[in-house]
């Protein structure tokens, strides 16, 4: 049965990877269906409570800075803000942020529900309609056909989900939710090769059953800066966290009932995520370790359900509450939810280009955890890019690809399109090579003219964006140009300055290993009303100048072999010199350039530079057959 | 594979003493390395495509290494496809290696092996059914020859390198965990641990590095020259030392004119031994340019053995010679002890000082064990647990060694998150040694070490 209307673009999921593919392809114009298998269920956050940290914080940046909602919806319903890593580094400061759930969930479902080209339907996706290799819409279970040029599957844990409660499993997407059995049989058939995942969530725990007197508070911080670059400040009130900690009883009685636990016993095949472990494998693995400390994390102001960070389990509901019991402020401690492992089916992300279209059904884009991703950042990035992508094949444009040097998002796709996933891929700033480059407070001085190029970015973030670059440059000239004597008697006392003889720039005073332009701009009034966000980035240029040129050296030598392309039909066994093992590799994985081909795990530099041989060889031989 | 942008240098002769011995340079530096170090006397020489000329090459202290004759190819026609110097200089390991860096001081860097085959083949010079034999060319020359090179060497110098990047490799790990896990329960921050164990490998790998000059020695011998003021007995100490009347030897000062080279083998170590005209200033056209040479030979030495006169009166002019070789690996050598009449008064002197009388050969064999032990310091063949023999793993290891150096000059005044970038730096550079240490192995690392996990 058809549906009567058709769409340019289906996105199947309205999780944080869904909302953001739809958004974008309808924000670029074209007529877009976000289908989910419940409306009372957009943009849920399944696990922790929170936005940001570490890698994720940069990903939330470049989603704003695309014209992504992420960040956005964050700053309206954080209930607090914390900016971690402030003394390790500029390249390494990240926002986190808690969020009322709730309000992060009804926010986000009220923007999706009210953009113009954009629909969305409950509906539970039955099977992909494929034709000549290439895609032609969705089935549902109700029997309606949706008919699109382009579908972006957004499943998250729902294919295939089969939860388990100690020895007690069931098919589930998410707790108190059916799961999606049909799909994955439908991408298996069309030659996908599908694997296997696990990942975990704590208990939910009751607030007014938990003494906070004896848990250490952790208060968000004073000033906040919000994730996008829209946002000018942060009036919701704000919360405090707690910290608690797990001790030798509550280790006592996992390990007593270790047995229980469907990890141990064999029952689960899903590989799970080695920096997410339950707590169960933290007493096994670490058994020297005689406290691990837990983020009690409110999931909102309303309610009372308390997020326990860290304690993760598949421990059957008894044990999880006699271990919760033992720990400090929790004696009496109710829980809400049990908590609960989950596996679920993945596509295995070797399949995909670097646009996150499948290489064998034209018209078909994966992203989030169906490409064996985790987290809410990972996969609101790679549905910003699908969306997007799914747009401009719809509109006849060329795709867009970021690079490795250009953002975090750059690097995820591109680990993922080269590597095995041996389980679920979380962003680390230690998986950037150029992480100096990559940092929070210049996302959009990297990626916001991208934005706008492809139709994302709005004429008033736009507007933002040149005002901030001006500033920038204005910051800039006033460093360059103001010179401080002696005679600017506070300043040089303030900072311990001594003798300066014949004056010097604020710019070399920067340079000084701890002078800050924060200082400077307290004495002296030379910025204006530039706000402190631009000062920081401009005092990272200064103070870090030799590093920064370092790594763009790098990055150029990088760049070298990223512009060799591999095309498509290439015939790697005809190349010459190939170990077998390499061979295969780069059938598995068929790397889209040279550089790409390097990064691929077995691949050598030898095999690298032979490739670079063969390559070079058939362009001239194209060449030269076209002059003749 | 190495950026392609380079200019590369290496010998195109096998390397060893030879009569003529043939440097080959490719790449967009190599004409502004003969512009800048070769002439013909003092003249800059416009050098034509494909035209041999003679003349000098110079070091960076304006000193002749040799004379030679250099041809400048410019591309497209040449073996690379890339502009191409050869310089064809005497056959000795001394002078191909003093060229070498030059060059080197020149931003030219020692190509890899195969890598000028490699070149022309990217270029396009060679033709396609050579394929196959240069890929499989570079197929040896790069991973395998890698592989090769650490089983040939001595098993402890592979564990040592590994050590030094498994090292780096452990400090990266907690830096890494520090930057990435903030909300995680983790050994404290401990940048006086880090600077310790840094500052540790920092040495060792110093040391290592130094023992290349040491291994350079044994494996290609060292060139040790005499100077002094005419007369003072250099010839008869010559032959000497190589027992046999190699020098004319008469009491008419100013009698060795010329160099004369004859090697001979001290403690398993060939010895180029130098013979030079006496320095002092002279109106004779061929005295002079005998004293030019010995000039030159004597800024090539490993070691100069000063030699005094110890019959006649400390003369000025050979304190002159003393300080003008301060700096320098030397001996001053008293001679004629036979006949001489009162100990001279060498205060102005800091380095040994052995007595000898080479006519009678009397403290020949102290000065020979002084020569070995000034060239091998306290380094013993085969007693010492490693070192290097390989330039390309010297370079290695003195590029590793200066990013370590960054890193400790600023760990007090920069973040982790910057320092960190010295230390990926220094593996990426013990990488073309030991292999490479990827930002996954770091993180299986943190996973393994640390409980993380929220």
């Amino acid at each position: 049965m058809g549906y009567g209307k058709e769409y340019q673009v289906i996105v199947v999921g309205a999780g944080h990877a869904g909302c953001e593919a739809a958004l974008a392809a309808a924000r670029m114009g074209c007529t877009t269906l976000l289908l989910t298998m419940n409306l009372d269920a957009v943009a849920q956050m399944s696990c922790n409570p929170s936005i940001g940290g570490l890698g994720k914080g940069h990903l939330v940046h470049e989603i704003d800075a695309l014209g992504g909602e992420m960040g956005i919806n964050i700053d309206h319903t954080g209930i607090q803000f914390r900016r971690l890593n402030m003394r390790k580094g500029p390249a390494v400061r990240a926002g986190r942020a808690q969020a009322d759930r709730m309000a992060y969930s009804a926010r986000m479902k009220v923007v999706v529900e009210t953009e113009k080209n954009l629909d969305l339907k409950q509906g539970v996706v039955e099977e992909l309609i494929v034709e000549n290799n290439k895609v032609g819409g969705v089935r549902t279970r109700e029997g309606i056909d949706f008919l699109a040029r382009t579908v972006v599957l957004t499943t998250g844990t729902f294919m295939r989900g089969l939860i388990h409660v100690g020895m007690n499993s069931y098919p589930g997407g998410r707790a108190g939710e059916p799961s999606a059995e049909n799909l994955s049989q439908s991408l298996r058939s069309l030659g996908f090769t599908v694997g296997r995942l696990k990942t975990g969530t704590p208990a939910r725990l009751s607030a007014k059953t938990i003494d906070f007197s004896r848990l250490e508070r952790q208060p968000g911080d004073e000033t906040i800066r919000p994730f996008s670059f829209t946002t000018d400040k942060i009036d919701r009130s704000q919360v405090v966290c707690h910290i608690a900690h797990t001790n030798e009883k509550t280790h006592d009685i996992i390990r007593r009932n270790i047995h229980k636990s469907p990890l141990y016993a064999g029952v689960i095949e899903g590989i799970g995520p080695r920096y997410c472990p339950s707590i169960e494998d933290k007493v096994v693995r670490f058994p020297d370790k005689s406290s691990h400390q837990s983020f009690v994390e409110p999931e909102g102001v309303s309610g009372t359900e308390m997020y326990p960070s860290g304690l993760s389990t598949s421990l059957p509901a008894d044990v999880q509450l006699q271990y919760f019991r033992s720990m400090l402020g929790f004696e009496h401690v109710e829980i809400m939810r049990p908590g609960y492992a989950i596996e679920y089916d993945f596509v295995e992300p070797r399949q995909i280009r670097p646009t996150l279209e499948t290489r064998d059904v034209g018209g078909l884009f994966h992203a989030g955890q169906i490409n064996g991703t985790s987290g809410y950042e990972e996969a609101a990035g790679q549905g910003l890019l699908a969306g997007i992508n799914a747009a401009l094949q719809c509109l006849e444009k060329e795709p867009l690809i970021i690079s490795r040097d250009q953002g975090y998002l750059g690097v995820m796709i591109d680990d993922l399109v080269t590597r095995e996933t041996t389980e679920p891929y979380r962003m680390f700033t230690s998986r950037a090579e150029y992480r100096l480059l990559l940092r929070e407070d210049n996302a959009d001085i990297r990626l916001t003219e991208v934005g706008r190029m492809i139709g994302l970015v709005s004429d008033q973030r736009w507007r933002l964006y040149e005002n901030k670059r001006s500033q920038m440059n204005e910051a800039i000239e006033v460093v360059k140009l103001t010179l401080i004597t002696n005679k600017n008697r506070d300043l040089c006392q303030k900072l311990n300055l001594g003798e300066l003889k014949s004056g010097v720039t604020l710019e070399q005073l920067i340079k000084r290993p701890g002078i800050s332009i924060g200082q400077i701009r307290q004495e002296l009034d030379v910025f204006n009303d530039i706000p402190d966000s631009v000062l920081e980035q401009v005092e990272i240029a200064i103070k870090y100048d030799g590093y920064i040129a370092r790594q763009r050296e790098q990055v150029e030598r990088f760049t070298e072999h990223e512009k060799i392309i591999i095309p498509d039909d290439v015939d790697y066994d005809a190349v010459a010199s190939l170990s077998a093992e390499v061979r295969e590799k780069l059938k598995k994985f068929q790397p889209v350039s040279l550089g790409q081909a390097g990064r691929i795990q077995g691949v050598t530099p030898a095999a690298v530079a032979v490739l670079n041989v063969y390559l070079r060889k058939k362009s001239r031989e194209r060449q030269t057959e076209k002059r003749s | 594979m190495a950026n392609n942008k380079d200019t590369i240098i290496a010998p195109a002769t096998a390397v060893g003493n030879s009569g003529i011995a043939i440097v080959r340079i490719s790449g967009e530096r190599a004409l502004s390395f003969l512009q800048t170090y070769f002439r013909n006397n003092k003249k800059h020489i416009k050098l034509d495509s494909h035209r041999l000329y003679l003349g000098r090459l110079f070091d960076v202290a304006d000193l002749v290494i040799d004379e030679v004759m250099v041809v400048y190819m410019s591309p497209p026609g040449t073996y690379t496809c890339e502009p191409v110097v050869e310089i064809h200089c005497h056959g000795s390991r001394q002078i191909v290696r003093k060229i070498l860096e030059l060059a080197q001081s020149h931003h030219i860097r020692l190509a890899q092996p195969g890598e000028f085959t490699y070149r022309a083949y990217l270029n396009g010079r060679i033709d396609l059914i050579q394929a196959e034999a240069v890929s499989r060319l570079i197929h040896s020359s790069t991973d395998l020859s890698r592989k090769s090179a650490l089983q040939q060497l001595d098993g402890l110098l592979s564990r040592q390198l590994h050590y030094f990047s498994s090292t780096v490799k452990q400090v990266l790990v907690y830096i890494e965990a520090w930057i990435d896990f903030p909300e995680e329960v983790l050994p404290e921050e401990n940048i006086q641990q880090i600077t310790d164990s840094i500052s540790h490998i920092y040495r060792q790998m110093n040391d290592l590095a130094s023992t290349y000059k040491k291994g350079q020695y044994v494996h290609s011998g060292a060139t040790v020259a005499l100077a002094g003021l005419p007369n003072a007995g250099k010839s008869s100490l010559m032959n000497a030392l190589l027992q046999q009347e190699r020098s004319i030897v008469s009491s008419i000062p100013g009698t060795t004119r010329d160099t004369i080279e004859q090697s001979f083998q001290l403690e398993g170590i060939e010895i180029r031994l130098v013979d030079t005209a006496g320095l002092r200033s002279s109106d004779d056209f061929v005295e002079q340019e005998g004293v030019r040479r010995a000039k030159a030979a004597l800024s090539h030495a490993d070691v100069v053995l000063l030699v005094l006169d110890g019959s006649v009166t400390l003369s000025d002019q050979f304190a002159d010679i003393v300080s003008s070789y301060r700096g320098t690996t030397s001996v001053l050598i008293i001679n004629k002890t036979d006949i001489m009449s009162h100990e001279p008064d060498l205060r102005f002197y800091d380095g040994p000082v052995v007595r000898v009388s080479a006519k009678h050969g009397d403290g020949i064999s102290e000065l020979k064990d002084k020569i070995v032990s000034l060239l091998l310091q306290d380094y013993l063949p085969g007693a010492e647990p490693s070192y290097l023999t390989e330039q390309r793993h010297y370079e290695a290891l003195v590029a590793a060694t200066s990013h370590l150096d960054n890193f400790l000059g600023n760990i007090n005044d920069v973040e982790l998150d910057l320092l960190s970038i010295d230390l990926r730096d220094c593996l990426q550079s013990l990488a073309s040694i030991t292999g490479e240490v990827s930002s996954e192995a770091v993180l299986d690392e943190i996973f393994s070490s640390f409980c993380i996990g929220k």
